[in-house]
């Protein structure tokens, strides 16, 4: 168990402890490899998605630490800096949006909040919705698609036709008009709060039926797998078969479609703050800053830009890396 | 197929290529553009050329097609119904009064003339009736001549609120303040004319009996809601569709949310109607459902001007501004934008709670918030717009707003809170319209300048079409909580009666569609508007209308942004422009001519 704990710091570290953990994998070559050491060492080799991954860790880090950040940087999300507004126009009177050495990435228009510290602080809000709404998908996606797999029957015809029905719903409509009837504060939360779980919710439940099928497909097709039939001849119970054969072999199409949900789900909570439907003021998101962007996308265009970039790297970021994660797992994969 | 192909693709490179150097040149327009505040080399009169003042007045010609554009329809066309500012402006075209505004620019555009009547009104010593005689020569679309009965009935209109909903009621609130006419579809006289505060001795007079004086009743009259309407005409809910005729022009066709064009009224004779010039032959409007589009479309010189008269938006705004400042106007808007608070919703119940925020709030933010001091409007100090007469300006400045608390004075507020016995502030939400992005800025504004003095606000978005059942519903702000509501409003017609009664009137407190959002029932104001509506002397009406407003601000119930100001686009093919104060700033559409009528 040595090897593998190593393995993170071998590859920061260099000589030594390089040549060891080497020396480790050779030894443990001999014995055959787990299927999780073979994905990584597939992975390792992406540079692709190894700088997918590297770019996911640094954004999750700074979300995290996204008040500190701005602490430091010296400026607080929600002040305003009027000063730095042309009072005719409303825009930024500086150039490129007002970036200067106390603003990096210049100030919004019409309040002159800094743009650095709201982006910093938006990418909480895209992260955890993106990350969490992924979660509640994996878990009823996972749960309903073993059960339609595993049972077969009237129980795969109830749910199947039930994750046909929710792949065809409207599900960006469904939650607009959701959010416009929720209550103000609920479950002892209250304005942003409600908004964010009520996104959360929503999107991890409009997420599963894409999963499920995933996991429905994988053990329709897995329990009768020789081992399986093993299994239940040496008489294991329904449960055992579930939770000890056929889980851990659906753990890689699970992490592989997680990290390719992630983003999509974070594209959708930019979809609903555009909209007006996502956080509330002054809270900051990506989504609000491009929709409060497009009054001013010829007179300020860096403000409709930044946020865009934001997006589209977290969003390629998470692709990279599911897609490096896809090939690592595939079994079938040649490198 | 494959020859198919690539002609296609190349008309597609062709395209591109065209839209590109259209891009370009453009681009090559605005650079030559018109910075100085004179005329230009296109013919426009110049920056705040037709602002309270006529321009180009000789250069109309008659003809042409005067096109409007608008990114939204009237509420109705229906001279009963409609209650849109543009709409009442734009019905001239197609409906006479007997008297109107005058069409003339700034303040005298808000003084009634006579129009169907030969003059105005012969009123009585006690202030309770009024005569009018009728022109010779009034005549419908069809040529048929129009009689007082035709007026009595389009007044009476007013009375069937349960099928012409929506526009404005102050002339059934005043000719009958009990509720006993039923208006004229369940009238069970003969010739439906069974309203008995308005009698039609013969086919040319026409006299009204108030049961109570009041003084702004001529103006009531020059309202929209006031024209004829000939009974076998009306066609009940769907006359907005196609009303009758009695101005110059008549309705061609009328496509909803899509298009309206109106044409000359052959029938209409230029000596029968003192007021209305009609330039053009044809009228257009053309309805666009982006206002980015709209503005982009104006500023290319497709249209002529825009109808709902609201103002560019910020993207269209800031081009015009730095590429064609001759096409446009600056024109105060009449309306005040501000807050109320909520007596209804603790701590507002509390005046120094109420005079914290007041003083808390940087007035300057929320000015930039409203579009700055051009596109925006000055900051707001007081609570009757400009154009009301009795009104002070920013001369009348209780807090300070526009001086030396115009950044938000933090230790004032903070005595406030210790008087209100909050000192360390409080927690409150804030409604705000989501289809009005100018308006969450100010909200946004608040919450970050009062978070200062520890007031904590949050924000609360609602679906601004159903803002008389949410903000308009006091029992609902008290569940919700929503103890600053933002709002604009601007005088129906520009008087202290026209702009403050149902803002400020104990009697206005309605269960919905409620407008006296901080529930002011203060008898002196109350007292203050009796007085208002027997004081026929000019003078004496604006006295009383400042001492309402000095009690309103006294009171603390508002907290006003800015006095609106709107930049309005006008063509270069424009002639005889100018803003009135009669609707709240806009040009005024009947007599807009056009330079070249062939363009």
């Amino acid at each position: 168990m040595t090897a593998p704990l190593h393995e993170p710091t071998a590859e920061a570290a260099p000589s030594a402890a390089e040549e060891a953990a080497v020396a480790g994998a050779e030894a443990k070559a001999v014995q055959g490899r787990s299927l999780g050491r073979i994905a990584w060492e597939r992975l390792k080799r992406d540079k692709l998605a190894l700088t997918g991954g590297i770019v996911v860790l640094f954004l999750i880090v700074v979300a995290i630490l996204a008040p500190l950040i701005t602490s430091l940087y010296g400026q607080d999300p929600n002040e305003f800096h009027e000063d730095l507004i042309d009072p005719l126009f409303g825009t930024p009177t500086g150039s490129l949006g007002g970036m200067s050495g106390e603003h990096w990435l210049g100030v919004e228009p019409v309040n002159g909040r800094d743009i650095f510290a709201r982006i910093v602080h938006g990418a909480r809000i895209s992260l955890l919705v993106g990350f969490l709404s992924a979660i509640v998908a994996v878990i009823i996606g996972t749960v309903l698609g073993v059960l339609a797999g595993f049972f077969g029957g009237w129980v795969d015809a109830l749910i199947s036709r039930v994750m046909d029905g929710l792949l065809a719903f409207p599900q960006l409509l469904f939650i607009i008009a959701l959010v416009s009837v929720m209550p103000d504060s609920m479950l002892g939360l209250s304005g942003t709060g409600v908004r964010l779980l009520m996104m959360i919710l929503v999107i991890g439940f409009f997420g599963w039926p894409y999963i499920g099928r995933v996991v429905r497909g994988q053990t329709l097709s897995m329990r009768e797998r020789e081992y399986v039939e093993a299994a239940r001849s040496l008489g294991a119970g329904r449960f055992y078969i579930l939770f000890k054969e056929l889980l851990p072999n659906l753990v890689a199409p699970i992490i592989v479609y997680t990290t390719m949900m992630i983003p999509t789900n974070i594209l959708t909570e930019a979809a609903l703050s555009f909209l007006g439907v996502g956080v509330k003021p002054p809270t900051s998101s990506w989504g609000q800053m491009l929709s409060s962007a497009i009054d001013y996308y010829k007179s300020d265009p860096m403000y409709m830009v930044i946020p865009g970039v934001a997006i589209f790297i977290t969003v390629l970021a998470f692709n990279l890396f599911g897609d490096g994660v896809r090939d690592a797992l595939d079994p079938k994969g040649s490198r | 197929m494959t020859t198919q192909r690539t002609s296609g693709r190349r008309k597609q490179a062709l395209a591109a290529a065209a839209v590109v150097a259209a891009l370009l040149t453009t681009a090559a327009c605005g650079g030559g553009g018109d910075d100085s505040n004179g005329g230009s080399k296109n013919g426009a009169p110049g920056f705040d050329a037709a602002n309270n003042k006529v321009a180009q007045a000789s250069e109309a010609k008659k003809g042409g097609t005067l096109k409007f554009a608008s990114s939204q329809d009237a509420d109705s066309w229906d001279t009963t119904r409609g209650y849109y500012g543009f709409m009442w402006n734009f019905s001239r075209y197609y409906s006479r009064q007997l008297v109107t505004n005058k069409t003339e620019p700034g303040k005298a555009g808000a003084e009634v003339t006579p129009d169907l009547a030969t003059g105005l009104a012969k009123v009585s010593d006690d202030g309770k009736t009024y005569t009018y005689t009728l022109r010779d020569g009034v005549t419908w679309e069809d040529g048929k001549p129009i009689t007082s009965k035709d007026v009595k009935y389009g007044i009476e209109r007013v009375w069937a609120q349960d099928v012409l909903s929506g526009g404005p009621t102050y002339l059934k609130e005043v000719l009958d303040p009990k509720d006993e006419y039923q208006g004229p579809y369940k009238d069970k006289s003969k010739d439906k004319l069974g309203l008995k505060a308005i009698e039609t001795p013969d086919d040319k007079t026409i006299v009204f009996k108030l049961p109570e004086a009041n003084s702004d009743f001529e103006e009531m009259l020059a309202l929209t809601s006031a024209s004829p309407v000939r009974q076998d005409k009306d066609t009940k809910s769907k006359y907005g569709l196609r009303p009758f005729s009695s101005g110059p022009y008549k309705f061609e066709s009328y496509n909803p949310g899509k298009d309206l064009t109106l044409v000359r009224n052959t029938e209409w004779k230029q000596e029968s109607d003192p007021v209305r010039k009609a330039y053009p032959d044809k009228i257009t409007i053309k309805f666009f459902s982006n206002a980015n589009d709209l503005d982009a479309r104006l500023i290319a010189g497709d249209y002529d001007l825009d109808l709902a008269q609201t103002g560019l938006s910020p993207q269209g705004r800031t081009t015009a501004l730095k590429e064609h400042k001759a096409n446009l106007d600056n024109p105060v808007s009449g309306y005040i934008r501000y807050a109320t608070f909520a007596q209804n919703v603790k701590p507002f119940d509390n005046i120094h709670c109420r005079k914290a925020m007041l003083f808390g709030a940087d007035h300057v933010s929320l000015q930039t918030a409203r579009g700055g001091p051009v596109a925006g409007g000055d900051i707001g100090t007081n609570m009757l717009p400009p154009s009301v007469p009795g009104s002070e300006g920013q001369k009348y400045d209780p807090y300070g707003m526009a001086g030396e608390n115009k950044k938000g004075n933090i230790e004032k507020a903070k005595e406030e809170l210790k008087a209100c016995g909050k000192p360390n502030g409080f927690k409150s939400k804030i409604a705000v319209r989501n289809n009005k992005p100018v308006e969450v800025a100010t909200a946004e504004s608040m919450q970050a300048s009062l978070k200062k003095v520890g007031i904590d606000l949050e924000i609360e978005q609602y679906d601004g079409s159903q803002y008389a059942s949410v903000v308009g519903s006091p029992s609902n702000v008290a569940k919700k909580g929503y103890g600053v509501i933002i709002m604009g409003w601007g005088p129906d017609f520009p008087s202290v009666q026209g702009y403050g009664l149902p803002l400020w009137h104990s009697d206005y407190i309605l269960d919905s569609a409620n407008n006296n959002f901080a529930l002011i029932k203060d008898e002196k104001i109350d007292g203050l508007f009796a007085d208002y509506l027997t004081e026929l002397d000019d003078a004496g009406k604006a006295k009383i209308a400042t001492e309402i407003n000095h009690k309103v601000m006294e009171g603390a119930y508002y907290l006003p942004f800015v006095f609106e100001k709107f930049i309005n686009w006008r063509s270069n093919n424009l002639a005889n422009v100018y803003t009135t104060d009669g609707y709240s700033g806009m040009y005024d559409f009947v007599n807009l001519g056009l330079k070249n009528p062939k363009k």
